[in-house]
């Protein structure tokens, strides 16, 4: 059930926070560079950094949940044991996988 | 009118009225976001830097503009889909679930066109107009 509801969660907070991220990054370089500075200015604030950060989490989270979904749909994975192991590995898969993208960024930066 | 019971449901006159091809949609626009979303996290990750110039160099290019139009479809398409689940499943009043899902689809149609059009923008004048 968490992991539904964490689904659910990410999807809306990709919808709305991830959605408007992406477009305002495109619509500032479109408009020109004093635009996109202030883009840039806001993304790489601390609570830009934490928005980002939380936005890529959300993807991996939403996108494994999603491949399980996938698995069900095809009629699949609904063994208690089968379906409690993929529930409890995913949101570490996607922990570890966003750790290990901003920690590639960072240690780019530095 | 498929007031619940089980041919009702069958023919699709649930609470929404409608939803295989609702269903099968989402499937689809979810392995489009899938592959497109991955692709650009990729090819951010691979570019030298995020400054304006680099940005706007990188979107005039017609094998990165073409790809995030596109994304931009998928997800906005998706997004509306899945939100659209997430109003019909906690919003009751129908006056209410219709602003609701009115509101979605301008926020919806109206995400995608501003992105899209900035990308072609981006595109076609290659961000000289800056």
């Amino acid at each position: 059930m968490a992991i539904s509801i964490l689904h659910r969660i990410t999807g809306d907070g990709l919808a709305i926070v991830g959605a408007m991220g992406l477009v305002w990054w495109l619509v500032a370089a479109a408009t020109g560079a004093e635009a996109y500075a202030t883009f840039l200015i806001c993304a790489t604030s601390p609570i830009g950094y934490v928005v980002m950060i939380g936005l890529t989490w959300a993807f991996f989270q939403h996108l494994l949940s999603g491949l399980r979904h996938f698995v069900l749909d095809m009629g699949a994975g609904y063994e208690l044991q089968t379906n409690k192991t993929w529930s409890v590995l995913l949101p570490l898969l996607a922990i570890v996988i966003t750790a290990s993208i901003w920690l590639m960024i960072f240690a780019r930066e530095i | 009118m498929g007031n619940g019971t089980s041919i009702g449901r069958v023919r699709g006159l649930g609470s929404a009225k409608s939803g295989a091809h609702h269903w099968i949609v989402q499937r689809f626009t979810a392995v489009g976001n899938l592959l497109l979303v991955l692709w650009l996290i990729f090819s951010i990750l691979q570019m030298p830097g995020l400054d304006y110039e680099s940005v706007v160099g990188w979107l005039s290019q017609p094998l990165v503009a073409v790809p995030m139009a596109l994304m931009l479809v998928s997800i906005f398409w998706h997004l509306k889909l899945g939100l659209q689940v997430l109003i019909e499943d906690y919003v009751h009043d129908d006056g209410l679930k219709f602003v609701a899902i009115m509101a979605l689809n301008f926020y919806a149609i109206g995400g995608a066109a501003l992105g899209i059009f900035a990308i072609a923008k981006i595109a076609f004048t290659g961000g000289a107009a800056a």
